[in-house]
């Protein structure tokens, strides 16, 4: 047995048989195997080259090549990007407040709705900014942890405080000093956006819900709580209840609220993690009780009677959308002058009538009451000073916290 | 030397025998030319993301530092690690669809090959109808057809089914959105007519003299439909589940509509890695390994199908 594998023993006919295989079988060296190994070989080094090659180079950018030339003056236009249902709508279609600027100063605004999700947004203007081109639009509206992510790369112009004379006065004390951008060196807010409970009464069985602990904890809402998909909203309510307060968040006090969370989920307590999508679900009553966006509650009570709202003794979050003007907008002047608009009370009364959010214009009061006298007393959108008081925003975080922090949400959502 | 005749042949010969070259070569290109808008298509929008995207695999750092090649292949480990859930999960759930697709595709579209008749046509077009709304407004709808005050749940929890698929752990309490079931429906509703149309091509091809003559051989029906038509139809088949495997392994817009936690799907993780966490080269990972798997199982699927052990 040991002789069959020793080469000098193998006999004619199997020498023949390797031979074959070598120069006509399957496994046969012929040109054509040799060039298509050289051809597979060339491109795998070629294809490893072209890997190490690539590579994403840093995002942040010097404050010097921020601006473009300004076309404002000869080119009587502003585009500005918003979220859909952001803007009063009159016949037609129109935008009433957009109309009359342009009545006013000559300049035309493309409205654009194209921002829907901050992340998705932030992933499609993302690669024009990172390489230093203009992204087409003069005035973005975004949530404040992104506006800070963005000023923080250095994609945003400082805006000059003397084009906003409005703006600067008018400005409501909460909204003036944030942390991720102080002085508003940069942005000036549209709106400020409450995260409270919302529950369904007729779901709930007239039960009231009332605070973070009972969404997580009451038996009777198993399977039937929404939370929100952002982070920092849904987390610093948890914080909230927990006695943390998330203007200070601590790395442990995160993980507390997270474990806080998990448990609750593993439960099953928690139905499921939304967006803007909470307001079907609350409606059919598929969820009882959720974390809610107050704007969305004042719109959702007028067409359904059963909804109610219930701001927690602990507190609630409150963030907001800002204006930013990003790097290379063609037209800043126009966009600053837009903004400016925007800070006149009986501009932003209009816009506050419709669309419901916290007006973060000051003397807007009067302006509003003589539209709708019960929505200026609406708590929800201009804050009485009880209301004010219990109103808490997330510490901005650097991007190495916002990564971990998000990472471990994700894993709370199941993604 | 002869002299040379006008008229002979030989003087000519070469001037003659240029141009038929060069068409000759003008028309073995033809197929190339024909080949290049396709491969240009596919090397911008195939093979360069699919290079950029393994290089971000293997790529550290993060937003603000940029992101440097190091060669760093230990992402993949942790990534297979941290997330082979949502991976057996994803093609748990695709197989499971795919397999009812089938399942509830073939008689329809043997229904519509041989028994339609002059329904044909408007059968076909009620099939590929749903196509004409958007995806995202489909899959809502089944929120609306699901929700736990509906007539469907209702039924479903009256007749006790619902007790029965809790018990399976495959519904919660007295619901079917935001568990497993939900989400298989919403991926076997999605993706029926890619299942659909080509069982239909592939059946519709048969010629129906085959079925004649296996009749007057004394096949019974049933054995005609295993002898003849099933195997006849196997292109239609194996098109068919490939068609919609792949894309229902990819999804994420059912599990996020109509899972809940438990249902998240590998396209989920994927997506939150890339726009929420902004860890490119994980999510790069994850869409990497995705592929790879894809393609073994769909390798393993064809030579099986080849060889008609499937049959």
């Amino acid at each position: 047995m040991e002789a069959r594998h020793d080469p000098e023993s193998l006999s004619p006919p199997q020498i023949s048989a390797i031979r074959r295989s070598l120069t006509s079988g399957r496994m046969a060296v012929t040109r054509r195997s040799l060039l298509r190994a050289g051809g597979a070989g060339a491109i795998a080094v070629g294809g490893l080259g072209a890997l190490g090659g690539c590579g994403i180079p840093p995002a942040g950018r010097t404050e010097a090549d921020n601006s473009a030339d300004d076309h404002s003056a000869e080119e009587k236009r502003v585009s500005f990007s918003n979220w859909t249902e952001y803007m009063d709508v009159g016949k037609g279609n129109r935008h009433p407040t957009l109309d009359a600027f342009q009545r006013r100063t000559g300049i035309t605004v493309k409205y654009t709705e194209d921002i829907n999700d901050n992340v998705e947004f932030f992933g499609k203007i993302k690669p024009q900014l990172a390489a230093g081109q203009a992204t087409g639009r003069d005035l973005i509206c975004v949530t404040d942890w992104l506006a800070a992510r963005m000023i923080r790369l250095g994609w945003m112009q400082r805006l000059d405080a003397a084009q906003l004379p409005h703006a600067y006065a008018h400005l409501a004390k909460p909204f003036r000093t944030p942390d991720w951008d102080p002085g508003r060196a940069h942005s000036y807010p549209w709106t400020g956006i409450p995260a409270v409970i919302a529950y369904n009464k007729k779901a709930t069985g007239g039960r009231k819900v009332t605070s973070v602990s009972q969404l997580l904890d009451d038996p009777q809402l198993k399977g039937r709580v929404g939370l929100l998909t952002e982070m920092r909203d849904t987390v610093g309510l948890t914080l909230l209840d927990m006695g943390k307060r998330p203007e200070t968040v601590t790395a442990d006090d995160y993980d507390a609220a997270i474990a806080r969370l998990q448990k609750a989920s593993d439960r099953g307590q928690i139905r499921r993690f939304t967006g803007n999508d909470y307001t079907g679900d609350l409606t059919k009553g598929d969820i009882a009780a959720c974390m809610a966006w107050a704007g969305d509650l004042i719109q959702l009570q007028a067409d359904n009677p059963e909804i109610e709202f219930a701001v927690p003794d602990a507190g609630y979050m409150t963030a907001t959308d800002n204006l930013l003007i990003p790097n290379k907008a063609r037209h800043k002047r126009n966009a600053e002058r837009l903004i400016d608009y925007f800070y006149e009370p009986k501009v932003a009364a209009k816009i506050a009538a419709y669309i419901n959010y916290v007006c973060p214009v000051d003397g807007v009061r009067e302006e509003l009451a003589k539209i709708d006298k019960a929505l200026a007393d609406n708590p929800l959108i201009l804050p009485d000073e009880e209301m004010a008081a219990k109103s808490h925003a997330f510490r901005s975080l650097s991007s190495r916290e916002e990564a971990a922090f998000e990472d471990k949400f994700a894993k709370l959502t199941g993604a | 030397m002869a002299t040379v005749t006008p008229d002979a042949p030989p003087a000519d010969a070469p001037v003659q025998q240029a141009p038929v070259r060069r068409t000759a070569v003008r028309k073995r290109l033809v197929p190339y030319w024909l080949l290049l808008p396709g491969i240009l298509w596919l090397l911008v929008f195939f093979a360069a993301p699919l290079v950029y995207q393994a290089s971000t695999s293997v790529q550290t750092g993060s937003l603000e530092e940029g992101f440097k090649v190091t060669w760093h292949l230990q992402t993949y480990g942790d990534a297979l690690s941290e997330y082979y859930p949502q991976f057996l999960r994803s093609v748990l759930y695709a197989a499971t669809a795919t397999v009812l697709c089938l399942l509830l595709g073939y008689p329809l579209a043997y229904l519509i090959a041989f028994r339609a008749g002059r329904w044909r046509n408007l059968l076909m077009v009620l099939v590929i109808a749903p196509f004409f709304t958007s995806f995202l407004i489909r899959t809502l709808a089944w929120k609306t057809i699901l929700s736990d005050g509906g007539p469907v749940v209702g039924a479903l929890g009256s007749l006790h089914v619902l007790d029965v698929t809790g018990y399976l752990e495959i519904t919660a309490g007295q619901r079917v959105l935001a568990t497993p079931l939900a989400v298989v429906c919403g991926l076997t509703y999605n993706f029926l007519p890619f299942m659909i149309l080509p069982l239909y091509t592939s059946l519709e091809r048969i010629d129906g003299r085959l079925h004649e003559a296996a009749g007057d051989l004394y096949a019974r029906p049933v054995t005609t439909f295993r002898k003849v038509t099933f195997p006849l139809s196997m292109p239609g088949v194996v098109a068919g589940t490939l068609l919609t495997f792949i894309p229902a392994s990819g999804d994420y817009i059912n599990a996020e509509l109509l899972g809940s936690t438990d249902q998240k799907m590998i396209g989920n993780v994927i997506q939150s890695q890339f726009l929420r966490v902004l860890d490119y080269p994980t999510a790069a990972a994850l869409s990497f390994i995705l592929m790879a798997a894809i393609l073994a199982m769909v390798t393993v699927y064809i030579r099986k199908s080849g060889t008609e052990d499937l049959v």
